[in-house]
């Protein structure tokens, strides 16, 4: 889907060992390949299927999404922060294609 | 009998029972192929009551989108932290849903999102942590539209 639009929440700073919450969702429809159109046909399957989120370079977070997730795939998960640096979020389209968004976070 | 408010109220909610009733004609999963998936990503282990609780609510109007959480009482260091939580839906075509995976760098084994559930029946989440432990949490959500498509 040519018009994924991601969108990411991270608090701006942090103290170091804070657990913090992060926030995401992506504009996609979420095919599940179980609707049929008016003809009878089944509609082809195309979701998002990965999302994996690191910190530095280190993986945090990620998860394998089935087509039981519902459109506009929302995620909240936690991290703790150690250092300054950037989260960066990637998620994985059926067809191939990767979005990406990145959010720096600052220390207190 | 005059038509209040009430009355139209409880008509509305017999019709969407009857569009329940009518889309239950689609092949589901049922408890068995969950468990059998369970136990695929326990890796053959039996799961066990444990410091899972899994947070969806009781009655879901719309089966578009029914809002769920997930969270694991653990140390979260790097001998001992929650690898990874999937959730299962019993009544939906396929009982996948979704699997987090998380890090000793998640802070904490908790994560939400939004799923769809056809009918009312059961979720069930399952947590494999990184000493070999699975847990297991279940829970019954009604569901008043399905959210499947017919």
């Amino acid at each position: 889907m040519a018009n994924a639009k991601p969108r990411v929440k991270v608090p701006k700073s942090a103290s170091a060992g804070d657990i913090i919450t992060i926030k995401t969702l992506i504009s996609h429809k979420m095919e599940s390949g179980q609707r049929k159109d008016k003809e009878g046909n089944v509609i082809p399957r195309s979701i998002i299927n990965k999302f994996e989120c690191s910190f530095n370079g280190q993986p945090v977070f990620s998860c394998d999404i089935d087509p039981a997730v519902s459109a506009n795939p929302y995620l909240e998960f936690t991290a703790k922060v150690t250092e300054a640096g950037t989260f960066t979020f990637k998620w994985t389209d059926d067809d191939g294609s990767i979005y990406e968004q990145s959010k720096d976070i600052a220390l207190k | 009998m005059k038509l209040s408010r009430r009355s139209v109220l409880s008509l509305s909610s017999g019709a969407a029972l009857a569009l329940v009733g009518f889309n239950s004609k689609q092949a589901f999963a049922n408890a068995e192929d969950t468990m059998k998936a369970v136990m695929e990503f326990a890796g053959g282990v039996e799961p066990a009551d444990g410091p899972l609780s899994l947070d969806a609510p009781e009655i879901a109007e719309n089966g578009n989108t029914v809002p769920v959480s997930v969270s694991v009482e653990s140390p979260m260091t790097e001998d001992d932290y929650v690898q990874s939580v999937a959730i299962f839906a019993e009544g939906n075509p396929s009982p996948d849903v979704i699997t987090f995976n998380f890090t000793p760098m998640s802070g904490e084994a908790s994560a939400t999102t939004r799923m769809r559930l056809a009918k009312t029946q059961n979720v069930v989440a399952v947590a494999k942590t990184s000493t070999g432990a699975v847990f297991m949490d279940k829970k019954e959500v009604k569901v008043t539209i399905g959210g499947c498509g017919g």
